[in-house]
């Protein structure tokens, strides 16, 4: 019983953790509609910004996270800006040539990090790394615990941006009818390029976590693409309070099955419960 | 000078002359292989290559073989065994390489011992795990220190039940070379009545270990048996570390690839203290041959401008005495023919700078001089404490052993 209880509050862990790294494609992906496979490279090249500032000037990593946050707003406008130039303004934007786009994108992220940075594995060092917390004979890492009230404060603080401000809810908007939002006289490309913006920058923070939670090394973004993309899908496209949800659900599910049930069924788990979802509830768990 | 010497000059010198210019207009010999220079076993790979690439830099400096200079041809496999067998069919039939050296690591090589056998190549390992147990290609060389199959596990288990280990716990990476560790700890507990209270794989690509250790934890082994790869050696050190492992835990490590490397040495720092693992190369008295410190100086050097593993332990200084091997080899049999080499080689010591080398009929070290050592005393964010002496006390085989083991694992910690 303990063991499971255990299982269960190292899920909710894990689970916020996977919340925070999916949260940006839950606006690029579920939002906005591009397919941003890009996007678990663009989270290791946060996470490596994360190091180089731990590493050369000691700082925070949480800190560092927040510095490189306007950078990354930066580069996704950037980024945002010349996949509409050259795909969506042409209309060759659907099927597998948008996908190619970003492919080639994480590639060169890929092989930039590694001529920078070489193969090796790089990780942070605070104070809450390497340390848990006792609570009788059960032990939680603390480094778990800031990745999880870092993860539940960024997806708390999305989910209210997009509902309660006026770019938010332009964002919004031009997810449900970009047509209608022209013919109102806005603009809905500059409206998406700031929500992509939004949603890199938001990996400036979740890229921190990333190197806190584990070491990261350049080509970790491919053990994320099916997390990220599962969670999104699983919550329902563009619900930032899904991907929470969803995102609970599965590191729950992920830490019984490691625990109870043997580790080898753990990378099943996420497809299993993404097809299961998707049966009963096409439009994902919270999705319209 | 007589009108006869010197005419008889002039022509020894235009014959030389013809002769040096042939040499030089001979085509090199090359040496093809893949090596993983991306992926999770980039970190071996690149700093094996360099280790090879330092042999073929002093053996053309010293006039090549045969008198025509070495070329290597090295393709990136990703670390990936899906790219393998495409890599040696190129080399093989497109690039007409001359010789073939294994990419580092088990995943990678197991993908083309068939093609290599089927083509009667001769294929030099680089520390790949029992790839040719089921295949039996009798031109396999694997340049690794294992030895035997079963003389890993059972040098770490032997440790651990001289400590007091009455049980055994399993964790091990779901895939190739880890299964293969697994495989043969599990033949050596049930040989030696040990119970197994805990077995498990873990699949790549696995975030987070805490639940994993909680389980482990949960069924109080006295000896920790890990069968890891890179990426998951540090998550598992982490979790160990954070959720404990408990107290009746004698002995832990085992086969965890990934801590024989600098930047996650240093990463871990003194979450390494009191693990026992293998080792292939450490800094200690007994380790030195012919060559391995003049090789070490300049690996260092050339290790900084390339961003490869600063220590190299693990593998560079293999890497070098597979090329030794090849140079005497070659040297003796005077040709590239790859029966002749693969006889030579099967039938001598090979004098290098990781020590004397023997083969065994299924192509292994005859003897293993894999080293089990105890991490001591090792501080956090420092590098540069790993080349000295004392920090990975070597505790078996008893020929290098320098300390004796500290158990239980939890006061050896400390």
């Amino acid at each position: 019983m303990d063991l499971l209880l255990g299982a269960v509050v190292l899920g909710v862990l894990l689970g916020c953790f996977y919340a925070a790294v999916s949260v940006g494609l839950s606006v690029s992906f579920g939002l906005l509609d591009v397919p941003h496979v890009a996007h678990p490279a663009f989270l290791v090249l946060a996470s490596y910004g994360v190091y180089q500032l731990n590493e050369s000037y000691d700082i925070d990593p949480l800190l560092a996270g927040l510095i490189i946050t306007p950078l990354f707003f930066l580069f996704g406008l950037l980024a945002y800006r010349v996949y509409y130039e050259t795909f969506e303004r042409r209309g060759s934007d659907a099927g597998v040539r948008g996908i190619a786009f970003f492919f080639g994108i994480a590639f060169i992220i890929e092989v930039l990090i590694i001529m920078q940075f070489g193969v090796d594995q790089r990780s942070v060092t605070a104070t809450y790394i390497g340390k848990s917390w006792r609570f009788g004979e059960f032990r939680i890492p603390i480094r778990q615990l800031v990745a999880f009230a870092v993860a539940l404060g960024l997806t708390v603080l999305l989910a209210v941006y997009l509902s309660k401000t006026f770019m938010g809810r332009a964002i919004r908007a031009v997810a449900q009818d970009e047509e209608a939002l022209r013919l109102m006289g806005a603009n809905p490309v500059r409206i998406k390029q700031f929500a992509f913006g939004i949603a890199t920058a938001v990996l400036g923070i979740a890229g921190a976590l990333l190197i806190i939670v584990a070491p990261v090394e350049p080509t970790l973004d491919r053990a994320y693409i099916g997390r990220t993309f599962c969670v999104v899908v699983m919550a329902g496209l563009g619900s930032i309070s899904g991907t929470l949800i969803a995102a609970i659900i599965l590191g729950v599910a992920e830490s019984i099955v490691l625990t109870m049930f043997g580790a080898s069924w753990a990378p099943a788990i996420s497809f299993a419960m993404l097809l299961g979802v998707l049966a009963v509830r096409p439009q994902g768990l919270l999705g319209r | 000078m007589k009108r006869r010497t010197f005419l008889g000059g002039a022509m020894a010198a235009a014959v030389a002359g013809r002769a040096t210019g042939a040499l030089a207009q001979q085509p090199p010999i090359k040496i093809g292989m893949s090596m993983p220079q991306t992926g999770g076993l980039a970190g071996g790979g690149k700093a094996s290559l360099l280790g090879i690439e330092i042999w073929r830099d002093d053996i053309n400096a010293k006039g090549g073989l045969l008198g025509r200079k070495v070329e290597l041809i090295v393709y990136d496999d990703k670390s990936s065994a899906s790219e393998t067998p495409a890599i040696y069919s190129k080399l093989v039939d497109v690039d007409k390489v001359d010789l073939l050296f294994a990419p580092y690591a088990t995943v990678p090589t197991a993908p083309i011992m068939p093609f290599v056998k089927q083509r009667g190549l001769l294929l030099m390992g680089n520390f790949s795990f029992q790839v040719n147990s089921k295949v039996g290609h009798d031109m396999w060389f694997n340049n690794a220190p294992w030895g035997p199959a079963d003389s890993w596990a059972s040098s770490f288990i032997d440790l651990a039940q001289k400590a007091g280990g009455k049980n055994m716990a399993l964790l091990a990476a779901d895939q190739e070379f880890a299964q293969n560790l697994a495989l043969t700890a599990r033949d050596v507990a049930k040989k030696r009545n040990l119970p197994v209270v805990f077995d498990q794989s873990y699949p790549p690509n696995t975030v987070e270990f805490a639940s994993i250790i909680r389980a482990l934890k949960a069924t109080k082994p006295d000896i920790v048996y890990v069968a890891s790869y890179p990426p998951d050696s540090a998550g598992i050190l982490r979790a160990v570390n954070e959720i404990g492992i408990g107290d009746d835990v004698k002995v832990f490590g085992g086969g965890m690839v990934g801590l024989q490397f600098a930047a996650v040495m240093s990463n871990l720092g003194s979450l390494l203290n009191g693990v026992v693992n293998y080792n292939t190369w450490l800094p200690e008295q007994s380790m030195y041959h012919a060559g391995t410190k003049e090789f070490f100086e300049v690996y260092t050097k050339r290790a900084v401008e390339a961003k490869v593993d600063p220590l190299g332990y693990y593998l560079a200084p293999y890497g070098y005495a597979t090329g030794q091997m090849i140079e005497a080899a070659v040297n003796a049999t005077k040709s590239l023919d790859q029966k002749g080499l693969a006889k030579y080689l099967r039938e001598n010591e090979h004098k290098t700078i990781v020590g004397p080398i023997v083969f065994a009929a299924d192509g292994e070290w005859k003897e293993s001089a894999t080293v089990q050592a105890q991490f001591r005393g090792v501080v956090d964010k420092d590098v540069e404490q790993f080349r000295k002496p004392g920090k990975q006390v070597i505790l078996y085989p008893d020929k290098l052993k320098t300390g004796t083991l500290i158990s239980p694992f939890e006061a050896a910690r400390k």
